[in-house]
């Protein structure tokens, strides 16, 4: 059975390659990087041999917990997690819970990232190879410790979308999970602070880390090494009781799961009236950005987005506090203009055959285009105006403030232009509507990164104008370059927005059935 | 059934057909799902396309309503070139899809809006149609409710109001009925042939053959991306039912009990 289980999610994988090559060529990519991550690891472990036992102690104990935190947090805020064989389908099944469960588990750690994690965890054999039982533990503790990476990952998966039974439930606990992330970020900027200022704060901290269930069995080998057998023997007794609580709390969010499985409850809403689209004009670019807002408000993929807005200024600004100088405030109203202008680019992905409707109604792709990008710009505009002008009084900076909107201003409509045609020509595996943000389709958190470099790439070569002219205005303290650069930055700005949305939407008049028939084909 | 005589006297008042389909072809990798398929709707009829399950009916609906672009052939409603005049003939053409999604995080209402929006009409007029429609298909209480909160059946019929919201002059329906319960599809059934009396054309697509025989004047039966037969209901089915005429048609019919272990005793 549960070799079946597992032959399954690989099956899945396949075919599910064989039905887009391009997918294939994002997990080849991904299997590349993280070779590439796993040669230097690998090779930084057995070289870690050389040091003294303390270093070594300090950077396995550090790295391994970073690992677990990474594996179990950073998922939920980067590409998801793969969910190939989702349990919930499997529910019709006779299946135990525990089959279910190892089959779950192994298949885990049979992907690109299981297996690196695991080798990577296991040539900690290498840096202990002079202390043969430490090096023996180390093989032990890295297998432990993979799975705890492993179930940490589908326990919070499980916790966090299955629970509450109610939609409206289940969607706000997905974006409630980002609230401690928002506090992760300053942590981990204060705690890096303190690093820089003294070095030798490393060795107790991972004293401390030890202790915990993050890092207790990274801990081990280091403690035989050292020739303290019991605290070696606490440490593993932890790490063993961290894996098997959060094999028991997966096990308990999977039966869960399975015993009620997507619930839709009837959630009678107040009638709302026409929302959005009394307020908007009638035409169908206003009726475009009527629903794109209202998808703003309503769809939790769009917030993963919209996060972005608070927590890019209080990265900065913790990060900038510390110094004692807060002109890197600056560059905040920039990032958020970046960030936001090119959200749009999957626009269409995320409609999905929904899609079809714009089809159906023959409506024109610039009336699309123009609506999406109205709808962002409502907000996005305003906001990162906002923050420039924010940014420039906390840092008591006014002299840069009319490059900085140049540059702001610039990045925003150029980012709309971008997007407008990027979103008309290509379709993205993004997470399909209804589904938990935080899923992610094999391959899809590649080609999703790529994608993003290229279009970065775009826009940034697109905004140099009004960059150069901006920075070196600042450089040399000349006012009228700033100035300049609003100019261009408006100007040059608007025109690019208007090739965007002439391209893309004589892209999208042309090509709608042929996205429309991608859209169906990766539903 | 009294629609049927009716049916080839309207063929010679409406020289141009509803919708008109020639040599349509479309390739699916290198296995043909719509093959050199030609088809004529005559103005004015309520017609049933069936088929067995692959048959390219899905298929053929979305290429001549200008959502997938065909191979070859050429498709053409009330004589407007589909292909070469997407938005015009999309503006006489009501659809709705099997097996796309909508855009279900707006209230009912908002999406029927959206999709009146969409086609160009002013908000007084959608929004006073949109209500009318929400009444007419009993979903008035549910219009202030997310579309993602239907259940299968209330969709459909969503679905269905924004086909009908601009006034199309030709409904194509795509499994209208699927899981819709029987009081509702009743009252579907008594709308569409409401529209057709006031001259509109309706091409469903179904697996119901009861319902096609007693609902629609005339068929076309489909079967791997041909058309086997087309004509007036009386004309296809002759003696026998419609039910029984296409399996004799499309055929696959299995005689026998099955394998002996699923017989329980």
């Amino acid at each position: 059975m549960v070799a079946t289980l597992v032959k399954l999610r690989f099956l899945l994988l396949a075919n599910s390659l064989r039905k887009s090559p391009w997918q294939l060529v994002a997990v080849i990519l991904g299997g590349l990087y993280g070779l590439g991550l796993l040669v230097l690891a690998i090779a930084g472990l057995f070289v870690l041999r050389f040091a003294d036992i303390e270093f070594a102690r300090s950077v396995t104990v550090l790295a391994g917990a970073a690992l677990v935190v990474g594996w179990t947090v950073l998922p939920v805020l980067t590409s998801g997690i793969d969910q190939t064989v989702e349990p919930a389908r499997l529910a019709t099944f006779p299946i135990p819970l525990n089959t279910l469960l190892l089959s779950l588990a192994i298949s885990g750690v049979l992907g690109v990232p299981g297996l690196v994690t695991l080798v990577a965890a296991l040539a900690t054999a290498g840096t202990w190879w002079g202390h043969p039982l430490a090096a023996l533990a180390a093989v032990v503790c890295a297998v432990i410790g993979v799975l705890t990476c492993v179930v940490g990952s589908r326990m919070l998966v499980a916790l966090s979308s299955r629970i509450s039974a109610g939609r409206r439930a289940r969607e706000a606990k997905g974006i409630l999970i980002f609230v401690p992330l928002l506090m992760l970020g300053p942590i981990i900027l204060w705690v890096s602070q303190q690093f820089r200022d003294a070095a030798d704060l490393l060795p107790r901290i991972a004293n401390v880390v030890s202790w915990t269930p993050l890092g207790a069995i990274w801990a081990v080998p280091a403690d035989i090494a050292s020739g303290n057998p019991g605290r070696a023997g606490l440490e593993f007794l932890i790490g063993i009781g961290t894996l098997g609580a959060f094999l028991l709390l997966w096990r308990w969010g999977l039966a869960r799961a399975l015993e009620s499985p997507h619930h839709s409850t009837q959630t009678r809403a107040a009638a709302r009236g026409l929302g959005l689209f009394a307020i908007f004009p009638d035409t169908p670019s206003g009726a475009v950005a009527s629903r794109a807002l209202t998808y703003w408000m309503r769809d939790p993929r769009y917030a993963q987005s919209l996060i972005t807005v608070p927590l890019v200024p209080i990265l900065i600004f913790v990060y900038a506090g510390t110094n004692g100088n807060l002109a890197p405030l600056n560059v905040v109203a920039p990032i958020i203009a970046v960030l936001l202008s090119l959200s749009i680019y999957t626009d269409v992905s995320y409609d999905n055959t929904a899609f079809a409707l714009h089809l159906q109604t023959g409506v024109s792709g610039r009336a699309d285009r123009v609506g999406r990008v109205l709808a962002l710009a409502v907000f996005a505009v305003p906001v990162c105006v906002v923050l420039a002008i924010g940014s420039v009084w906390a840092a008591n900076t006014w002299e840069i403030l009319p490059g900085l909107l140049g540059i702001t201003i610039g990045i925003l409509l150029t980012g709309f232009g971008v997007s407008s045609v990027i979103s008309a020509r290509f379709v993205f595996m993004v997470p399909a509507p209804g589904e938990s943000p935080f899923t992610s389709k094999p391959g899809g958190g590649v080609s999703l990164m790529l994608s993003m470099f290229a279009t970065w790439s775009i826009l940034g070569i697109l905004i140099l104008p009004e960059l150069v002219l901006a920075v070196v205005g600042f450089a040399l303290d000349i006012a009228a370059l700033g100035w300049l650069s609003l100019v261009v930055g408006i100007t040059l700005g608007s025109t690019l927005l208007v090739i965007g949305i002439r391209q893309g939407g004589a892209i999208l008049d042309r090509r709608g059935p042929t996205l429309l028939a991608q859209l169906q084909k990766q539903r | 059934m009294t629609q049927n005589s009716s049916g080839s006297d309207e063929l010679a008042m409406h020289p141009i057909p509803a919708l008109s389909i020639r040599g349509l072809v479309k390739y699916f990798g290198d296995k043909p799902a719509v093959d050199n398929l030609d088809l004529t709707v005559p103005s004015g009829s309520f017609f049933g396309l069936v088929g067995p399950n692959g048959a390219g009916k899905t298929t053929t609906l979305s290429m001549a309503t200008g959502l997938l672009r065909p191979d070859a052939g050429q498709v053409s409603v009330h004589g407007v070139d589909v292909w070469s005049h997407l938005v015009e003939a999309k503006r006489l053409v009501g659809n709705l899809s099997d097996g796309v999604r909508l855009f279900d995080r707006l209230t009912g209402l908002q999406l029927v809006t959206y999709a009146g929006l969409l086609s160009g009409m002013t908000r007084e007029v959608v929004v006073e149609r949109a209500h009318d429609l929400l009444q007419l298909l009993d979903l008035e209480g549910a219009g202030g409710t997310l579309v993602i909160d239907y259940s299968a059946g209330m969709i459909k019929k969503i679905a269905l109001a924004c086909a009908l919201v601009h006034a199309p002059k030709l409904l194509v329906l795509d499994e209208p009925f699927e899981s819709v319960d029987p009081v509702s599809s009743a009252n579907i059934r008594d709308i569409l042939e409401g529209f057709v009396a006031s001259g509109g054309t309706v091409i469903v697509s179904s697996h119901a053959m009861d319902l096609v025989q007693r609902m629609c004047d005339h068929v076309a039966i489909i079967a791997q991306g041909r058309v086997l037969a087309a004509g007036t209901i009386d004309e296809i089915r002759g003696d026998s039912t419609l039910e029984d005429r296409f399996v004799e048609l499309v055929g696959g019919r299995r005689t026998g009990e099955g394998p002996a272990w699923l017989r329980l005793s």
